[in-house]
């Protein structure tokens, strides 16, 4: 997208004395102000909150894979005896399923999906792509991520006390109130809020320290509309997540003080309205969902352009599409509330407003293949996931807009039809980026090639599993489904039993993708500063692999006449 | 109307072969068995399923039987084994929102994601590096960016057209006469009041499997005392809840809507045909969420009314039941809400 006048800068830093020079392994690990190891700790503890993420799908899928409770029980029984409970009753072992779907859809998506995609790779590259030094506010930067641990801790340690019915938080991500208040005793609930108050915190500093350096450290040249779409990807994100976690904060202080101090916010007996959590919660939930998609939008950008060796095509209109999605984004939330009971006029406003977002979705689908025509590509492994995440994303993207139609979503809603789509979108959208991401920059993190063979085949694997996976949620949803349960008709059965068979294989891709990683790590071969030739023109590409610890010292020089 | 669009939908839809085939099945095998000697109806051992007799016994005055408990006809009112789409709806609302669906909408994103998926295969092989080695380094065609900003919005407009319609159509008022009933959820099973009628508040609890087995319902959407409604005749339910949100759907009426505390959130509609109709609580509610199903059984007016009476309720005309006892429907006492259920509530 953008030429550097600029040489290699890898190659100096080599020469320089202090640009190597890294810190005793406890200061540069635990007391990090070092973008790219604190990049690093972001995706070792994202891969590890998605294997926990991961396993408790597992647990689900084995549950669900037949009609009656096989399992859940023996779960629930284990889980007591852990505690030195009585034996878990009936009751006890639904309310773990409760606690299950609650964590996992909490840990997937403030402890992997956001961890990576922003803390991991936007921490990596972003000030690398931009041409500077680091991030602006390094000790921030630090405090962002250790926030994480915490609030991690916090979130598993509530599997562990008393939440009502039985052990754990078993309110849904959603944490709807009057279930999380009056419907959820024990300290659970509590647990698992302020486990969201400490990741929302860190994510906030994260987003102020995003902004700062996208507006204010770009390299001399580097302007704005010369930024590689995956920071400007970034830079919408930090927006939403400054402007939306700060009201996901006030709800869950009212549910909190709800909870603990008596007061009525979300009770209506007491004046309060438990529809006003819902309205907070979206109003933050909603802008989340494109939280966690925008930056794979930005990292599958960088990837095509890379691999068909050719210039995005559309730049600006790429940019503005995701300004465009981020502030529509904002006013959409109560397509989340379509069976509240709300007026039919509103109903009507969010139906028409949801609808819009896909335009610049659309915008973007069509500039991808649009980039791709007339280009040379060549089928690398981040290349295929990219692509791999267009067609999904599509698939997930046109779902949307059937349950857009606040009438049509009358019966869809809560449904698993609903479960199809949002992991149509995320996890094989989002997550399908993240490997994209994964892939592309492995070679520049670690300084070593991953194997391209366990590369395409974690992808088939994967691929074909999480289709067979989340592709019949949409028959059972139409047919019916609800989400959230244990247990089900006989008649949900068939599809259920395929959707586990595909958990089986997705988990084999898994698998494949660790294989990987620890191969390539131990015996992969050196990677040159740039492997991926002359299609790959952003500044991490003039860096050596790894790049040094300290990059750019001497600023590099944007040309003017470059032109993306 | 309903036929021509499910002909077109037939051969629209590139999976659903299937859908739209089934005959007018009516559920109202027994719907002529409304004979006085219902009252002999044995009642299996300890399922409330076809209990009339015990209260029979009970009342000795004269008094109207209740009509006998309808049997579910199998893929009516229930999802289907293997099942790819929407189950076949049995109100006016249901039939628009579902031709919205499969004639607009599913051809639609069906035909937008095999576009896709054939414009990837394309530049996928046409532009492989051994067939086109040398990019090209076009970056901008300002002609087909309008052409894909502007087409989208065009289709959107035509889909929001029945979309809006649909909507307003859902929210028309009931008429006056509609039939109200105040629907409550509980944490974990459904309350049901006719205060038009004057019967007081009855319970809905799930059958247990052996329970369900014995009656020939459907495991997790059987219960024991089902909503009792007219077919044919405009209905008002007032939604809330007493305890946490639940929602209160039934997918062959296209019907969701929850159930909030302090709210009274309003569905009427009309069933078309008498059968029964089965959902299942859609909105988390706590541990036994997945085991609060809701049944409707929708009677053939007539029967309705003779329902109506056999509760000790009056009807609109005046008619008041005789000398019966309040309560229960279909003749059966009542069990009291689980204890345990209402224990667990404060655990």
């Amino acid at each position: 997208m953008t030429t550097i006048t600029a040489d290699q800068y890898g190659d100096h830093a080599h020469d320089h004395h202090d640009a190597d020079h890294k810190p005793a392994f406890f200061q540069r690990w635990f007391m990090s102000t070092n973008h790219k190891d604190i990049g690093t700790l972001y995706l070792i503890f994202a891969i590890f909150a998605g294997v926990v993420g991961g396993a408790i799908s597992g647990l689900m899928r084995v549950e669900l894979a037949e009609p009656g409770i096989q399992y859940l029980q023996g779960w629930a029984n284990i889980q007591h005896a852990m505690l030195g409970a009585e034996p878990a009753s009936l009751d006890q072992a639904y309310h773990l399923w409760n606690a299950l779907i609650t964590a996992h859809g909490l840990i997937m998506v403030f402890f992997m999906v956001m961890p990576a995609i922003i803390g991991g790779f936007g921490n990596w590259f972003v000030p690398i792509m931009i041409g500077a030094p680091d991030m602006a506010f390094p000790r921030m930067n630090n405090i962002s991520f250790w926030l994480l641990i915490p609030a991690f801790a916090l979130l598993l340690g509530s599997a562990f006390v008393p939440g009502g019915t039985g052990y754990g938080a078993g309110t849904g991500w959603t944490v709807y109130a009057p279930l999380s208040t009056s419907g959820s005793a024990g300290p659970a609930v509590d647990m698992a809020i302020l486990s969201l108050h400490i990741a929302g915190a860190g994510s906030i500093l994260g987003a102020v320290n995003f902004i700062t350096t996208i507006l204010n450290m770009r390299a001399p040249g580097m302007t704005l509309h010369k930024m590689p779409l995956f920071v400007w990807s970034v830079l919408v994100t930090a927006f939403l997540l400054l402007l939306a976690l700060p009201v996901l904060a006030a709800a869950i202080t009212m549910l909190l003080t709800d909870r603990n101090f008596g007061t009525t916010f979300y009770d209506a007996a007491g004046g309060g309205d438990p529809e006003l959590y819902q309205h907070l919660f979206w109003f933050f939930g909603h802008p989340e969902v494109y939280i966690m998609i925008l930056p794979g939008f930005g990292i599958v950008s960088q990837i095509i352009s890379t691999f068909s060796r050719k210039p995005v095509f559309g730049y600006l209109g790429m940019a503005y599409a995701m300004v465009a999605i981020g502030v529509v984004g904002f006013v959409v939330w109560a397509h989340h509330m379509f069976t509240t009971g709300m007026s039919v006029n509103v109903k009507m406003y969010f139906t028409a407003a949801t609808m819009v977002i896909a335009v610049p979705t659309g915008i973007k689908i069509f500039s991808w293949i649009a980039t791709i025509w007339g280009g040379s590509i060549s089928f690398k492994t981040p290349m295929v996931w990219a692509l791999g995440f267009i067609f999904l994303f599509t698939v997930g993207g046109v779902t949307g807009v059937v349950l857009a139609n606040g009438g049509v979503d009358d019966v869809l809603h809560d449904t698993y039809y609903v479960v199809a789509h949002f992991h149509y979108v995320l996890s094989l959208g989002a997550v399908f980026g993240l490997f994209a991401g994964f892939y592309y920059w492995f070679p520049k993190m670690s300084g070593r090639m991953y194997n391209e063979f366990l590369g395409h085949l974690h992808f088939w694997v994967f691929f074909v599993g999480v289709n067979l996976l989340f592709f019949p949620m949409h028959f059972l949803g139409l047919s019916g489904m609800p989400r959230r349960y244990p247990d089900y008709p006989e008649a949900f059965a068939y599809w259920n039993k395929i959707a586990s068979h595909g958990y089986e294989i997705m988990a084999v891709g898994v698998l494949i993708f660790f294989i990987n990683i620890f191969w390539s790590l131990a015996a992969g071969k050196k990677a040159a500063g740039n492997p991926w030739g002359e299609g790959a023109t952003t500044l991490e590409w003039t860096l050596s692999s790894p790049p040094p610890f300290h990059q750019f010292e001497t600023l590099p020089v944007i040309d003017d006449a470059a032109h993306h | 109307m309903i036929q021509v669009k499910s002909l077109v939908l037939a051969g629209l839809l590139a999976f659903a072969p299937a859908m739209a085939m089934n005959g007018p099945a009516f559920a109202q095998d027994n719907a002529t068995a409304a004979a006085p000697a219902a009252a002999t109806v044995a009642a299996p051992a300890d399922s409330a399923a076809n209990a009339a007799a015990p209260a029979a016994d009970a009342a000795p005055a004269a008094k109207v039987a209740a009509p006998p408990r309808m049997k579910p006809t199998e893929g009516i009112g229930m999802p289907k084994p293997g099942e790819i789409t929407l189950q076949e709806q049995f109100t006016s609302t249901g039939h628009s929102a579902r031709w919205l669906h499969d004639v607009m909408l599913l051809p639609l994103i069906t035909l937008i994601s095999v576009l896709v998926l054939a414009l990837m295969l394309y530049v996928m092989v046409r532009y492989r590096r051994s067939a086109n080695p040398v990019p090209s380094k076009t970056s901008h065609n300002t002609f087909i960016e309008v052409i894909w900003t502007v087409v989208p919005v065009i289709i959107l407009l035509v889909i929001a057209v029945p979309s809006i319609g649909l909507l307003a159509d859902q929210y028309k008022p009931a008429p006056k006469d509609a039939l109200t009933v105040k629907v409550t959820g509980y944490q974990w099973y459904w309350g049901y009041e006719y205060p038009d009628a004057g019967i007081p508040e009855y319970v809905s609890n799930m059958l247990t499997k052996e329970q369900a087995k014995a009656g020939g319902e459907p495991f997790q959407l059987a219960v024991d005392n089902r909503l009792i409604l007219p077919a044919g005749r405009p209905v008002k339910l007032i939604i809330t809840a007493a305890d946490v949100i639940h929602s209160f759907a039934v997918p062959s009426l296209w019907v969701k809507m929850d159930a909030v505390p302090g709210r009274l959130n309003e569905k009427s509609f009309t069933i078309e045909k008498p059968g029964v109709y089965y959902g299942q609580c859609s909105e988390l509610c706590g541990a036994r969420h997945g085991f609060m199903p809701i049944a409707i059984e929708a009677l053939p007016p007539e029967q309705f009314d003779q329902w109506v009476l056999s509760q000790g309720g009056s009807l609109k005309n005046g008619t008041a039941a005789p000398d019966a006892p309040m309560g229960p429907q279909q003749g059966s006492v009542l069990p009291a809400p689980p204890a345990d259920a209402v224990g667990n509530n404060a655990l």
